[in-house]
């Protein structure tokens, strides 16, 4: 299943937060959104998961999700969302709950997913007994779970420190070679944009229009920490983000 | 800056202390004990007249009287069941009421006045009409001790209800859960903290409320009993009582902690 941005603009009273975006994304890939604070790349996100709806332009949808995916359009959020009063196991069980399964099926679903995400140790764990990191792979297994055509991923990897922030850029590329998955992942850090993004785009400040879809063909599981080509796209990143992020700074600073 | 030896060396001030409550076995027992002594210790040496305070050890042996003579347990018995069934019905009304009010706006709008018009009315006040619709009976006790716990349990569970993390609401919605699992599981668990803080107060309400009900018609219940030794002025009989009803309040107040314990053990 593919999605696809067509013409969208939008507003928000009389600030218009995005201008006349149109973007593909293709089923398999990663495609990182960047972009100054500020720019809409959340409300982006928002309307590619149907929380939100383009004052002018559409939001579509190629082809249908499989036949096992349980929710097509899955978020991961910054700050985790895991309900504090249930354990592992109950926080990824959560999102199976309303769908018919028999208990045996979800136990195997959980069972998988906690295994994929390096979790299965920790399944009757409260999420005040993890770290940060441990956190957003509960909720990396949670959506995982509901075995999603896209995942919708703002800033995932916003909340941590940097250490944790590599450990689970790792996992992700792991994740995504194991079985290739179709994500939006928005970040202001360009080194996961490298990383991570088969499909970088870039998007100026407010109103975010497209200023460039950078596509970067050497395969995730290749991509190291400080690789010279991939310091070199992040260097091309930063000098097309670099006025932006300035102006924009500039711009909060004023009001 | 040239000599900067140990022995020019001082330490930082320390200042970061107090404002951290912490927990401190045993303090508050020995207030009570300090100051029941201190009543023993004047009502012995005629310091405080037997008029104005009774002496605690008559207070100790009536009770143990009361206790012996099964009486207690004939006021115990019914007092403890028309708390139990009033507050029953009036925190379960309340806390779905509230939930309601929590979650429509339109519930809210028609439902938050009428609370706020109804809360300082004392409740007291209206048992003689309890009396009239519900009779003399044990109906119109349950109906005020219910009516009495309503009113808090709503605010403190709609309040709760408001400050459920939203993303957690929105999460629920993005992974497309129902309208039923999204307030059962993520709603309702999450004003948990607040409805159990809201029901510690509803029943020391109930508490009140219950002796009042039952200085008015009834034949046994610490309140009524408390009534007969007031009108006595037998002051060691109602010492008795009020001691009763205090321990009955530190029973709830133990009741609820317990409850916290288990049930918001997911607290950080
Ligand atoms: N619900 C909303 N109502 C009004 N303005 C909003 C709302 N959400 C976001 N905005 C504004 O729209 C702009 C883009 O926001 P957002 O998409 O969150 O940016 P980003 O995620 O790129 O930092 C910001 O200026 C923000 O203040
Ligand atoms: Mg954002």
């Amino acid at each position: 299943m593919d999605l696809k941005l067509s013409s969208v603009s939008h507003y928000y009273g009389e600030t218009q937060v995005l201008r006349d975006i149109t973007l593909d994304i293709p089923s398999g890939q990663i495609v990182c959104i960047v972009g100054p604070s500020g720019c809409g790349k959340s409300t982006l996100l928002r309307m590619l998961g149907g929380l939100e709806r383009p004052t002018t332009g559409r939001v579509l949808q190629l082809g249908d999700a499989p036949e096992n995916c349980l929710n097509p359009l899955t978020y991961i959020f910054q700050d985790f969302a895991l309900l504090p009063w249930r354990t592992v196991r109950g926080n990824v069980g959560l999102v199976l709950e309303d769908h018919g399964l028999s208990k045996a099926e979800r136990a195997a679903i959980i069972d998988d997913v906690l295994a994929r995400t390096k979790l299965t140790d920790f399944a009757d764990a409260l999420p005040k007994q993890l770290s940060g990191g441990m956190k957003q792979r509960v909720a990396i297994a949670r959506a995982l779970a509901v075995n999603p055509a896209v995942m919708l991923m703002d800033e995932p990897l916003s909340a941590l420190d940097s250490q944790t922030r590599e450990l689970l850029m790792d996992d992700l590329v792991a994740l995504w070679t194991r079985q290739p998955f179709t994500a939006v992942y928005v970040t202001h850090n360009l080194a996961e944009a490298v990383r991570l993004g088969h499909k970088i785009v870039v998007l100026s400040r407010r109103p975010g229009e497209l200023r460039e879809v950078v596509s970067l063909d050497m395969p995730l599981a290749e991509r190291r920490h400080g690789d010279p080509v991939l310091e070199a796209q992040q260097q091309h990143l930063w000098s097309l983000m670099r006025d932006e992020a300035a102006a924009a700074d500039a711009e909060l600073i004023n009001g | 800056m040239a000599d900067l030896t140990e022995s020019t060396a001082r330490e930082v001030t320390f200042r970061g202390g107090g404002f951290q409550p912490g927990h401190r076995r045993g303090v508050g027992l020995a207030v009570f004990v300090v100051l029941i002594l201190l009543a023993e210790w004047g009502t012995r040496s005629g310091f405080i007249s037997p008029l104005t305070l009774p002496r605690p050890s008559d207070v100790l042996l009536t009770f143990q009287e009361l206790y012996q003579s099964r009486m207690l347990f004939k006021h115990l018995v019914p007092s403890v069941t028309r708390l139990a069934i009033g507050a029953l019905i009036g925190a379960s009304l309340g806390v779905g009421i509230g939930v309601l009010i929590g979650l429509f706006s339109l519930v809210r709008a028609g439902l938050v006045p009428l609370v706020a018009a109804i809360f300082p009315i004392p409740k007291i006040a209206l048992l003689p009409l309890f009396v009239i619709w519900f009779g003399i009976d044990e109906a119109s006790k349950y109906a005020l001790i219910a009516f009495g716990t309503f009113t808090p349990t709503v605010v403190a569970t709609y309040a709760a209800v408001d400050n459920v993390d939203r993303v957690l609401i929105r999460m629920g919605q993005s992974f497309g859960l129902g309208w039923w699992s999204i307030v059962s599981k993520i709603v309702v668990p999450g004003a948990m903290p607040g409805i159990l803080s809201g029901l510690r107060i509803s029943l020391t309400i109930a508490i009140i409320l219950l002796v009042a009900a039952e200085m008015l018609g009834a034949e046994y219940g610490i309140g009524a009993y408390i009534l007969q030794a007031g009108s006595l002025y037998d002051l060691e009989r109602l010492f008795a009582g009020v001691v009763i009803l205090s321990l009955l309040g530190v029973a709830v107040s133990a009741a609820v902690a317990a409850v916290e314990r288990r049930v918001l053990n997911w607290r950080v």
